[in-house]
């Protein structure tokens, strides 16, 4: 079966700093991946070369089988990835409400009208629903400026959502999010992800969310894959618990 | 209900607008109609920053408008009805935009900013130095002798332009209004706040500008052109920088956040010009100054937002109108 994303060679190189050095990566339709690493091993760029944000300076990207290096963010949007961000890329000076209105105009092709209104009944209702299954039900009337950041986290994820994706990229969904709350909103996201059967890649620090989240685990290091394979094989691995996990535990 | 409101607001303004005029001194019709028609050309510059693109070059356009008539009747285009060079003027405006929008929409802040003053500098002196064309520094006359089908006389003229100036000005700012609340519109915003989400939703943030920036432009040739056939004559002044940072200066002095507030702040600042001229002669522009740095420190946020601070304050009056209920009503007034 076809890879939804493979990349073959990826590699780059930001001054002495190897980012990506020869990465090699499958993923396979439907899986929710997890990505690990320490601070610096390029987990960030690997999301960044995906969603056209960096150029390879080597090795391809193939999304389905085919060859997307070098294309620019909105032409790999509008074929299905999409990407959250680590720091919420947001309309900070728009009401929640009106930043999920914008991504379904964008979704549907929509932005470009200029005659008719955002704010159709329909596409409120539609934006709503979104909103409420990500949990965002009184304050949606709200500018973002006011929302906490676990919250900003959410609505980042949940507009990427929103383009209907069939590849979703995640950096650090739980990053800023408080630690009694992480379980709770992984446990939301995925369980959204899996019924729409959105192949999901995520970039995490926490191992406990990674252990019972993804069904595969990728371990960076130094720009370069280490480890992969599911969860619980990974972390038994020497090098990863060396690397990873610390020299003590 | 909101946009009930706001539509009945419109209809009454536009209504009083329309029935007191036959009441009114022909200067004052006169500064109401030039007002009317400069306040088109700072609505192009409004729409240009509510995506935080600063346009020091919006009077590229108005003269565009303006000379598409000029050179047109110049050169013995048998057409004398006001509507008809009009329509051309925003015709031969929309033209140069599409095209000069394709290198502009490339460029964000200082280095838009002093493009589009270059391209405006450049007509300026082509104006200027193609005196077959355009007549040179002496501008070229304008003379329009039916408005929408009726004949101007020495009585009627100022009644006739100041109407033909209030209609297409409804409908420019209708249309504007429209298109701020579209999809669109909103996608200017969502640019301003963050390029990056934008391009990430799929969208080109270089083909969003490029459309803003042709209405802009088509905003300015109507307001040129309108120029053109109320005042009767045309310069190549009009493609000055200093005109064009006067259209950036009345689109902050009224603020960004409505569609009526540049022909709100263009008549006002007409009004204090005048009355600045005509209290003393030699030092005006102080004054104009003075009154323009008041504007700013009362209210940073343009002279709107004052009237949206009034509007604030008759609602709160009004019982079981929570303070939640406040922010909402003006959040959506700002959109």
């Amino acid at each position: 079966m076809t890879p939804v994303l493979e990349t073959r060679d990826v590699t780059r190189q930001f001054g002495a700093v190897k980012a990506a050095d020869h990465v090699n990566v499958r993923v396979q339709e439907g899986q929710i991946v997890g990505i690990v690493g320490p601070n610096g091993s390029g987990k960030t760029t690997f999301v960044n070369i995906v969603t056209g944000h960096v150029k390879p300076a080597l090795g391809q990207v193939l999304y389905r089988g085919r060859d997307v290096t070098g294309l620019s963010p909105p032409e790999l949007t509008k074929l299905g990835i999409a990407r959250s961000f680590q720091i919420p890329q947001l309309y900070v000076g728009l009401t929640l409400l009106e930043n999920m209105l914008v991504a379904l105009s964008i979704q549907s092709g929509d932005h470009w009208r200029f005659w008719q209104p955002l704010k159709t009944p329909a596409r409120i209702n539609e934006a709503l629903r979104l909103l409420d299954q990500f949990g965002f039900r009184d304050n949606v009337d709200q500018k973002v400026s006011v929302l906490p950041e676990g919250g900003r986290k959410l609505l980042d994820v949940a507009l990427s959502f929103a383009l209907g994706p069939n590849l979703l990229l995640l950096d650090e969904p739980t990053s800023g999010v408080s630690a009694h709350e992480k379980f709770g909103v992984m446990d939301a996201l995925v369980s959204v992800f899996r019924d729409s059967r959105i192949t999901t890649v995520f970039v995490e620090h926490d191992m406990d969310i990674v252990a019972r989240y993804a069904e595969r685990v990728i371990v960076f290091a130094d720009g370069s894959v280490l480890a992969e394979g599911p969860p619980d094989t990974v972390f038994r691995q020497a090098e990863v618990i060396r690397h990873v996990l610390g020299e003590g535990s | 209900m909101k946009l009930i409101r706001n539509r009945k607001t419109v209809v009454a303004v536009v209504v009083l607008l329309f029935f007191v005029a036959p009441f009114l001194p022909s200067w004052l019709l006169f500064l109401l109609t030039i007002a009317f028609a400069k306040g088109l050309v700072v609505l192009g510059v409004v729409l240009l920053l509510r995506a935080d693109l600063v346009s020091f070059g919006q009077g590229l356009y108005y003269a565009s408008g303006a000379y598409a008539v000029g050179i047109a009747l110049r050169a013995g285009l048998p057409v004398y009805d006001a509507l008809a060079l009009v329509v051309l003027g925003v015709a031969a405006t929309t033209v140069v935009a599409a095209i000069l929008g394709l290198f502009i929409a490339r460029y964000r802040g200082i280095f838009f900013g002093m493009l589009s003053t270059a391209f405006s500098m450049i007509l300026y002196s082509l104006l200027v130095k193609l005196r077959w064309l355009s007549g040179g520094t002496d501008g070229i006359p304008v003379h329009a002798t039916t408005f929408v089908g009726l004949e101007i006389s020495a009585d009627t003229v100022r009644l006739i332009q100041y109407y033909f100036v209030l209609g297409l000005a409804t409908v420019a700012v209708v249309t504007t209004y429209r298109v701020t609340h579209s999809p669109l519109g909103y996608l200017m915003q969502a640019i301003r706040e963050n390029e990056i989400r934008v391009e990430y939703m799929g969208a080109s943030v270089r083909r969003a500008i490029y459309r803003n920036y042709v209405l802009a432009g088509a905003l300015g040739g109507l307001g040129g052109a309108l120029t053109a056939v109320t005042v009767g004559h045309i310069s190549p002044d009009m493609s000055y920088w200093t005109v064009s940072g006067e259209f950036v200066f009345v689109a902050l002095f009224g603020g960004i956040g409505s569609v009526f507030a540049p022909l709100f702040a263009s008549v006002v600042f007409e009004f204090v010009r005048s009355y600045a001229i005509k209290i003393s002669p030699y030092t005006w522009q102080m004054l104009l100054g003075g009154v323009l740095l008041v504007i700013v420190l009362v209210a940073p946020g343009g002279l709107w937002s004052l009237v949206e601070r009034l509007r604030g304050a008759m609602t709160r009056r009004a019982p079981q109108t929570s303070k939640h209920v406040d922010i909402r009503a003006v959040t959506a007034e700002h959109s």
